[in-house]
């Protein structure tokens, strides 16, 4: 602990009492014991249960729909289709939620065109969930199929640039220098294609809404959302309801990847039905419905490095073709990423996108980075390689110091070659043979493989709220949503040691569109905004009460500045006369008052921005041994060093960093949605075929957090919510080559590609 | 989920009665439950038979006999099972999970029904599930499909690994139906599709397994169960081999193979069993037996690799078999 509160301290949290220290996710018995409650399990008098017809087909027409059979079903309240929906907004602009992609949003229901396979088609209301899938059965569809287009790698040639830019999304930079003829002269060459699988998210909790209709008309609405503001803006749009009409809320949230960044369609299909029957609904999708809107899209890449015999790079062509949907340009930042991480003077990236009959893509944890990074870091392995450098050594020779995609703007910090370094030391590498299949254990080859994770720092417009109550209890929050990732913990702790209280006396309460505006949570920028926002809040409150505290008869703080002004224990005391305080409690029942409260923003600091640009990075060192010959990889030991300023929580912060561990050894080995080109459905839509990590698979995982100092926010934060698993896949099929000599560039690595 | 009758059986006999078309016969549930909820299987009426006095594990002749319904759980550590029949133990073990063997019955498990994607969707066609309606897994997505005895009208695969390790012991099933008691050796129990691959196995409509008695145990020794898979637990095999062998010395005197998810029955090629008989126990033999097994394989678009994995795979589990290192469970490296 510090007792001193230099003015600097007034943008930050003041003491480091709780920030910084390990401390277990305060949800925890909640979630444990089930207390805890999801969008689909509050409870409403009079629920009734809407359970989605899903289209067999991918592409074409709805002919009929007869659902006089599934009516006839006691308990069967309605059967909502295209032909009986009640009536919505209908511009675009009305759908297009907070993080929509340019273009025309998937309505449900709209009318008898379908775009995907899996779309909805029919919702059947009954007074029970069981009920209504037993009447969805019987709903008869008939279709006008047409042949559906989803085969990424037919279509190729029906790439675009998108006309429309998706807002936060870089588009690839104008390329400097040759790179096709620096690649042509270039006296070590390496090029190659890569492909990452169709992956879906597949959180715990599958998407579900429950819509309350209130006795005063308004709705209380349970979303499973990842920031209950973007659902409200958009059933305010689309349903033409006011603000105070409507109030969402989502305390928890059973996993989203990215999955719940955008309102779904049963959301939508909640709202209609409540409106059209009065009454209180609950959908909540299946599984195999899960497949049937957003994923990662595989994406078609290409790379061509061109070096210098003693490794210095000297072009570099990224490109990459990506699917989606008819009706939206989904984007994300795929190739951008090569020219960020390394020095070179020929450049050119380009990033293409291909109309198919799927639902669109969208975010999926790092979304983008995963891709882009594993085809960049695997095609570095092969650079190292080529050029017999060893894979650190030929990194830090092409080392960026400044963001080349950026004008040369330089980093606000990167601390990636102690990433390397500290990770080399714990991993072991000095002691790593270069030749592939040179170590064996018993039947098993082992590998090493390294590379290089990198994820934007961002932060985003947030506001909070912070109240102290003369039982001297402080209550903080906003709008956003804790994912998982220990968003409540972290707030907590930011709280109670900027008001120098305990972490028992402060509640933290999110997901509630009655707190103070806060963006989705995703783009690993929750801690950097909310933190800010909440700390700005409790800042707020601590200068209030202090205005108190000095105005008290016989103020033992009378005639002292705020900025001497130290928060600890409880208590306002003086900087450098600690004899001098005073209770917070005290303060404010000597003031009569029954709170103190303020709501404060916080947003992206644009002199820094001006001036930098901001990057999480991570060096990931994998060990597999694999059994050639059977194809069998394990991936035995991971080691990931990652430089993402400030850890306000050790033990949370690590929690993220193996969960983007473990989603990056199911990227590399495991996630596949296969779909079948000839009906444009995804076949495997179930998590018993489609393979995510089981226990079984994850060995061990170190994590290393690299001491690096930010100034992009008050707290110095970078977020760490995908940074994980960024890098990690490259990591494992560059190991996988070290180990076998065989050079996998599409995954995932199955069994298959290594026989 | 369609609408059901439910009714509980008290006797064997009952349950027999009961029976009628479209019923069931319901158990752990573990497959039929997630089958109804697909809209898959609707039967109109479910027999419980969970109270019947099926589940004992007792001697039967110099064999064992296990009650049909004796969870997997309860066969998996049975100490007689472990120390006579240690191959059925492993396989067992090798699949599911932990609360699913508890849940899940002997008979349940020989009736497990294929993991086919199309069979599970009810948006495709599938001769199995709508006999005429087609079979996109050929020429769709099948690299988990089977590359042994598949016809134009199905190429799915038999999904458990407790079957296989029963094919190999050459196990027993005893039935009971309304036309009385029977036997069935384990190698006719399950059929391959043909025409009718809508029936998975020889059981007659009615008929309700009590029983799977196990020969006298001859493999205590030399034996193993190696399941290769997707990922390292938790998941359906690709390849499976049950291999169990007597040696004397250095020379196999008995061996029995039976291969998982590769057929829509365990499958077995008595050819090569013989072909290893009076034979070294050696890598050689091991791979003239894979060989001659893999000879009748047939690829289909996308599980080509299946016909080499399948060879490796045989080959290994001899060699373990033979070694006396069986596969272990809690190590996923294979030996």
């Amino acid at each position: 602990m510090t007792d001193t509160a230099s003015p600097q301290t007034f943008s930050s949290t003041g003491r480091d009492t709780f920030v910084g220290t390990p401390r277990s996710r305060i949800d925890g018995p909640a979630k444990v014991t089930g207390l805890a409650k999801y969008a689909g399990e509050f409870a409403a008098p009079g629920l009734a249960y809407g359970y989605v017809v899903s289209s067999a087909i991918a592409k074409g027409r709805i002919m009929s729909i007869d659902a006089t059979k599934a009516e006839a079903v006691p308990g069967v309240l309605k059967v909502l289709t295209h032909e009986n929906r009640p009536r919505t907004a209908w511009r675009d602009k009305n759908f297009q939620d907070q993080v929509a992609p340019p273009g025309s949003p998937f309505r449900a229901l709209y009318d008898d065109l379908i775009a995907f396979s899996g779309q909805p088609v029919a919702l059947v209301v009954a007074e029970d969930f069981e009920t209504a899938r037993y009447a969805a059965s019987l709903v008869h569809v008939t279709y006008a199929a047409q042949e559906p287009g989803t085969d990424l790698g037919d279509l190729r040639g029906t790439a675009y640039d998108p006309p429309g830019k998706r807002q936060g999304i870089k588009p690839p930079p104008k390329p400097w220098g040759d790179a096709d003829a620096a690649f042509d002269s270039a006296p070590v060459r390496v090029q190659g294609a890569y492909s990452l699988a169709d992956e879906h998210h597949n959180p715990m909790e599958p998407h579900a809404s429950t819509v309350v209709v209130e006795q005063d008309g308004t709705y209380t609405v349970y979303d499973k959302i990842q920031g209950v503001s973007n659902s409200h803006q958009y059933l305010t749009n689309v349903f033409g309801l006011k603000p105070d009409q409507v109030r969402v809320l989502n305390p928890y949230l059973g996993g989203g990847f990215g999955s719940g960044l955008r309102p779904q369609y049963q959301l939508f299909l909640a709202m209609l039905a409540a409106q059209e029957l009065k009454r209180s609904v609950r959908v909540t999708l299946t599984r195999d419905q899960m497949w049937s809107f957003t994923y990662r899209s595989e994406a078609l890449q290409t790379i061509a490095l061109g070096a210098e015999p003693d490794g210095t790079l000297t072009a570099l062509r990224h490109d990459a073709v990506q699917g989606t949907s008819q009706y939206e340009d989904y984007q994300e930042v795929v190739v951008n990423w090569s020219g960020v991480l390394y020095k070179c003077d020929n450049v050119a990236l380009g990033y293409r996108l291909v109309k198919l009959d799927t639902p669109t893509p969208g975010d999926m944890r790092a979304p983008g980075a995963v891709t882009g990074v594993f085809a960049i870091e695997t095609a570095m392995d092969e650079l190292a390689y080529a050029t017999g450098m060893d894979p650190i050594a030929l990194r830090l020779k092409n080392y960026a110091e400044s963001d080349a995609t950026a004008e040369g703007k330089p980093f606000g910090s990167k601390e990636l070659r102690r990433c390397f370094a500290l990770g080399a030391e714990r991993f072991g590498w000095a002691k790593r043979k270069p030749e592939p299949r040179t170590t064996r254990e018993g039947r098993e080859l082992v590998g090493w493989g390294v590379a290089t994770g990198i994820w934007e720092s961002m932060m985003m417009q947030s506001s909070a709220i912070a109240t102290l109550t003369p039982d001297g209890r402080l209550t903080v929050g906003n709008s956003t949503g804790d994912i998982g990732t220990g968003t409540y913990t972290i707030l907590t702790q930011i709280a109670a040691d900027t008001l120098g209280l305990s972490m028992e006396s402060v509640t933290t309460k999110l997901g509630d569109t009655r707190l103070p505006e806060a963006p989705v949570a995703g783009g690993s920028w929750t801690a950097a905004s909310s933190g800010t926002a909440v700390m700005k809040a409790c800042r707020k409150v601590g200068e209030q009460v202090f205005k108190l505290a000095r105005a008290m008869e016989n103020s033992p703080l009378a005639n002292v500045d705020f900025d001497r002004a130290v928060f600890a224990d409880g208590r306002i005391s003086v900087a450098g006369d600690p004899g001098r305080s005073v209770a917070l409690v005290e303060v404010l029942q000597a003031a009569g008052v029954d709170k103190v409260e303020a709501v404060e923003e916080a947003g992206p600091d644009k002199d820094f921005n001006q001036a930098y640009e901001a990057y999480t990075h991570s060096a990931i060192f994998a060990e597999v041994k694999v059994d050639e010959e059977l194809g069998q990889v394990r991936v035995t030991r991971i080691v990931s060093a990652i430089a993402a300023g400030k850890i306000l929580n050790p033990k949370t912060a690590r929690s993220q960093i193996l969960g983007g561990v473990v989603m990056g050894i199911g990227s590399a080995l495991e996630e596949e949605s296969m779909l079948d080109h000839r009906i444009g459905r995804f076949m495997n839509h179930n998590l018993g075929e489609y393979h995510v990590p089981v226990n079984a698979d994850i060995y061990d995982i170190d994590v290393i957090f690299v001491d690096e100092e930010d100034k992009a926010n008050p707290l110095g934060v970078k977020g760490l919510g995908e940074i994980g698993i960024v890098g990690t896949a490259a990591a494992i099929t560059n190991a996988v080559f070290h180990a076998t000599g065989k050079r996998v560039r599409h995954l995932p690595i199955t069994v298959d590609k290594l026989l | 989920m369609n609408r059901f009758d439910y009714v509980r059986a008290g006797t064997v006999a009952e349950a027999v009665q009961a029976f009628g078309a479209g019923a069931r016969f319901i158990a752990g549930g573990t497959n039929l439950i997630d089958l109804m909820k697909y809209d898959v299987e609707k039967p109109g009426r479910l027999i419980d038979i969970t109270r019947l006095p099926l589940d004992k594990i007792e001697a039967h002749g110099n064999g064992l006999r296990i009650g049909a319904l004796a969870t997997n759980a309860k066969v998996a550590y049975d100490d007689r099972v472990a120390e006579r029949y240690p191959l059925l133990r492993n396989a067992i073990l090798a699949g599911a999970s932990a609360q699913l063997r508890n849940a899940a019955s002997t008979g349940g498990n020989l009736l497990q029904r294929t993991r086919c994607y199309y069979f599970y969707d009810t948006a495709t066609a599938c001769n199995k599930r709508e006999p005429g309606s087609g079979c996109p897994a050929i020429g769709g997505m099948n690299r988990i499909h089977a590359i042994f005895g598949t016809s134009e009208n199905c190429i799915a695969t038999h999904p458990s690994d407790m079957c296989i390790a029963l094919a190999a012991l050459e196990a027993t099933v005893q039935v009971s139906g309304p036309q009385g008691d029977r036997s069935i050796p384990f190698s006719e129990f399950h059929r391959l599709p043909g025409d009718t691959p809508e029936t998975d196995t020889n059981l007659a409509p009615g008929e309700i397994i009590v029983a799977v008695d196990l020969p006298e145990s001859r493999f205590p020794q030399h034996y193993t169960y190696l399941k290769l898979r997707d990922r390292l637990s938790y998941a359906f095999a690709l390849v499976s081999v049950a291999a169990a062998l007597e040696l004397d010395g250095d020379t196999v005197k008995t061996a029995r193979l039976a291969l998982g998810g590769v057929a829509h029955k365990p499958w077995r090629n008595r050819e090569a069993e013989a072909l290893l008989e009076g034979k070294p126990a050696t890598r050689e033999s091991f791979q003239a037996a894979a060989d001659l097994i893999v000879s009748e394989a047939q690829p289909q678009s996308e599980n080509g690799f299946k016909i080499d994995l399948a060879r490796r795979a045989i080959v290994r589990g001899l060699e373990q078999a033979a070694a006396g290192t069986p596969q272990s469970l809690s190590d996923k490296r294979i030996q």
